[in-house]
């Protein structure tokens, strides 16, 4: 009995320290940090308090990039989740070039987020870009897409939307394929009208995969901000700064790590909140087989 | 088959003959090296050449040149290390980065290191616009080496098709106005097909915008100490004015942000007949514009102005002495006539010194292309980048406020007001 409990020990213990070591030490640290002030080469860290605290919620920055994230959020992760199950309701199909295009559908995912931006940038170019190319065939005035403070945001997300979509629907690919025919078969005895089928059948089914797949989303609002780096560094004016964003510029750029690992305890604090609360709403409706 | 054999006994030897030469170099003087690459080209294989070229002059010295991405990238890792206790001797940081640099207490000054002599011949002989950014204090902390300063590049087959005279770019605010007036084009719907002038505001507009100050008959956007800003004074607010007025009272520029990156191509492509970029990008234009081009000075208000930019080499706390008189004699070499030559021409960055530009070389690629006189011309207009504690952070609400301007958010005056606040308040324990 001990033996086993030696070689469970030691089984675990690989996977402790790293977990330890790269996870739970720094969030402890991060957490530490936040109350001490940044160190200089001449003025060393002091403590205090809840002065970190106090300054975010006068910042204004802080504030628009909440918001921004909220509304980030808010579209991204049903808009994608949506535009993932389409596609995979339209691939499951036997339709001609299903192959093909369930490649085509896949490929955003694997092509890096940085290169992608890049490239959508150039379509996103006022006067020369694609988009700019198409809407002057029917006659619209050129748009400056990522350099107006109304529209920036949006373009950032319409990438995130492209970059992850095709990753969402593999998921849902692969349930949907779980579902077996003898229920469509069943519904179609009945005479249940397609969408209703969908309605009571499929999408019950697919819950336990919206549940995992908005979870992802979710930590993907927050954590996905390469393109941004690319496209706008935050602007114009902050209009696309995003919460990780600000945290790397003033943890990297400002070099002020107090300011930053209090607004990393911030985004923690939200991440936590959004994934249990997600797990504990919608577990009642999901039905785990 | 034989082939392939006298391949590998090549190798071979080649692998006992560096592993022969092991103990000869362990020995030498070993300095790490960070550089950046900011402009496109070939920069990094040039670094490469000069350094194995000094190496095999100097075989006492061994230098790792490392190649560490941007310079914001090479910033972080330097102060990374440096906070490790793992700094390299020497790096290439922008010269902007002098405060946060003494800030961090990480690098040293090179004047400890020079005789009296040299402080006259050697850090004396740059031009003093570079050193602008370079010393403070009473102390040299960086040596310019990559830099900068931004120009008017316009298109003169769009010029003569306008029917100007291409040889006569405009000089003033009130040229560029009209003469970007006659060079915006629109087609039957009213969509412009080229605009007159671009002046990009995306990555670093302080930059761009200093040059618009300094005409306005400001000296740049901070003291030397680095421990103010001058950001609403009415010179300040006039150029913000001025640059606003392009695109929307004028209409010569397209309204909203114009990225930094895309302005190169921008203009290659013709959609904007002149445009406002680095002496960096001198070469890339040069090689790839389908049509002639010219390239001009920044136009002036009350006088002429521009900043300068790039970065320069610093030399960091944490080594041996004997490293850091190594790494100082090869910046020495760097910088000298020859090498400093070859380098300008290569990257199209603008020799720093007078010295280089007297060169036989220098004046043979001077003859080819015009353009790189320009910039060394218009240094002596020059007034150094903001710089300042905490320059980042400072830099970044600069840009803020000034896109916040372009956008509509807040008029000018606003802006500037708005940002001369959030400044003082960053600035307030530096005093």
């Amino acid at each position: 009995m001990r033996r086993e409990w030696i070689h469970a020990g030691l089984l675990l213990a690989p996977a402790l320290v790293l977990l330890f070591a790269f996870t739970h030490l720094p969030a402890i640290q991060t957490v530490i940090d936040s109350f001490f002030s940044t160190a200089r080469g001449r003025r060393p860290s002091v403590f205090v308090g809840l002065a970190n605290y106090e300054r975010l919620l006068g910042d204004a920055i802080f504030m628009r990039a909440m918001v921004n994230n909220a509304i980030y959020a808010a579209i991204t992760i049903p808009v994608s989740i949506g535009l993932a199950l389409a596609m995979a309701l339209f691939v499951q199909r036997r339709i001609a070039g299903r192959a093909f295009l369930r490649m085509a559908y896949f490929t955003p995912t694997v092509l890096p987020l940085i290169a992608v931006a890049n490239i959508w940038l150039f379509f996103f170019l006022p006067g020369f870009g694609l988009f700019e190319q198409l809407r002057s065939l029917i006659g619209l005035s050129p748009r400056n897409w990522v350099g107006s403070p109304d529209s920036a945001l949006y373009a950032v997300m319409m990438v995130t939307i492209w970059n992850q979509a095709g990753f969402f629907m593999i998921f849902y690919l692969a349930a949907l394929q779980t579902i077996p025919d003898s229920l469509r078969e069943a519904a179609a005895i009945e005479g249940t009208p397609r969408w209703v089928f969908f309605r009571r059948v499929i999408w019950p089914l697919l819950m336990p995969t919206t549940l995992f797949l908005s979870v992802n989303a979710t930590i993907n609002a927050f954590r996905m901000i390469d393109h941004v780096f690319v496209m706008t560094q935050g602007g114009p004016n902050n209009a696309s700064m995003l919460l990780l964003y600000y945290i790397y510029e003033q943890g990297f750029r400002f070099w002020d790590s107090a300011y930053a690992a209090t607004l990393t305890v911030v985004m923690v604090v939200i991440l936590a909140i959004v994934g249990i609360g997600q797990f504990f709403l919608m577990d009642r409706r999901v039905h785990y087989k | 088959m034989t082939r392939l054999m006298k391949t590998r006994l090549l190798a071979a030897a080649s692998i006992f003959a560096s592993a022969a030469m092991l103990p000869a170099s362990a020995s030498a003087v070993d300095l790490e090296f960070y550089f950046p690459v900011a402009v496109g080209g070939d920069a990094a294989g040039i670094i490469e050449r000069m350094t194995s070229a000094y190496m095999e002059e100097n075989p006492g010295v061994n230098i790792n040149a490392i190649y560490t991405g941007s310079y914001a990238d090479t910033t972080t890792r330097a102060i990374t290390a440096a906070r490790g206790g793992n700094a390299p001797q020497l790096a290439i940081l922008l010269s902007v980065d002098m405060f946060a640099l003494i800030d961090e207490d990480i690098i040293l000054p090179w004047d400890d290191f020079v005789t009296e002599a040299e402080q006259e011949s050697w850090i004396g002989g740059f031009y003093d616009s570079f050193m602008a950014n370079s010393q403070t204090g009473g102390q040299t902390w960086g040596i310019p080496f990559q830099r900068s300063t931004p120009v008017m590049y316009y298109n003169k087959e769009a010029f003569a098709a306008a029917g100007l005279d291409p040889e006569t770019p405009p000089a003033t605010w009130d040229e560029l106005v009209e003469i970007g007036q006659q060079l915006t084009l629109r087609d039957a719907n009213g969509n412009v097909t080229q605009w007159g002038v671009r002046i990009p505001s995306s990555g670093f507009p302080s930059w761009l915008f200093t040059g618009l100050v300094a005409s306005n008959g400001q000296d740049g956007l901070a003291n030397d100490a680095g421990t103010e800003v001058y950001f609403d004074t009415p010179e300040v607010i006039g150029a913000l004015e001025y640059l606003v007025s392009l695109a929307s009272e004028h209409e010569i520029m397209a309204p909203g942000i114009l990225d930094w990156g895309a302005t190169p191509r921008a203009f290659m492509d013709g959609e904007s007949a002149i445009a406002w970029t680095t002496t960096g990008n001198l070469t890339n234009i040069r090689n790839n514009a389908p049509f002639d081009f010219g390239v001009a000075m920044l136009p002036a208000n009350v006088r002429r102005g521009a900043p300068t930019g790039g970065g320069n080499f610093y030399l960091f706390e944490g080594s041996s002495d004997e490293q850091l008189q190594a790494a100082v004699d090869f910046v020495k070499w760097a910088t000298a006539p020859e090498q400093a030559a070859s380098w300008s021409i290569d990257t199209g960055y603008v020799a720093p010194r007078a010295d280089t530009w007297e060169t036989d070389a220098m004046r043979a690629y001077a003859e080819e292309v015009p353009g790189a006189l320009v910039a060394r011309d218009q240094l002596a207009y020059a007034v150094p980048e903001l710089s300042t504690f905490e320059g980042p952070r400072i830099t970044q609400i600069m840009n803020d406020a000034i896109a916040a301007a372009i956008v509509g958010d807040m008029t000018p005056a606003e802006a500037m007001a708005a940002a001369q606040n959030q400044a003082d308040a960053v600035l307030a324990a530096y005093r």
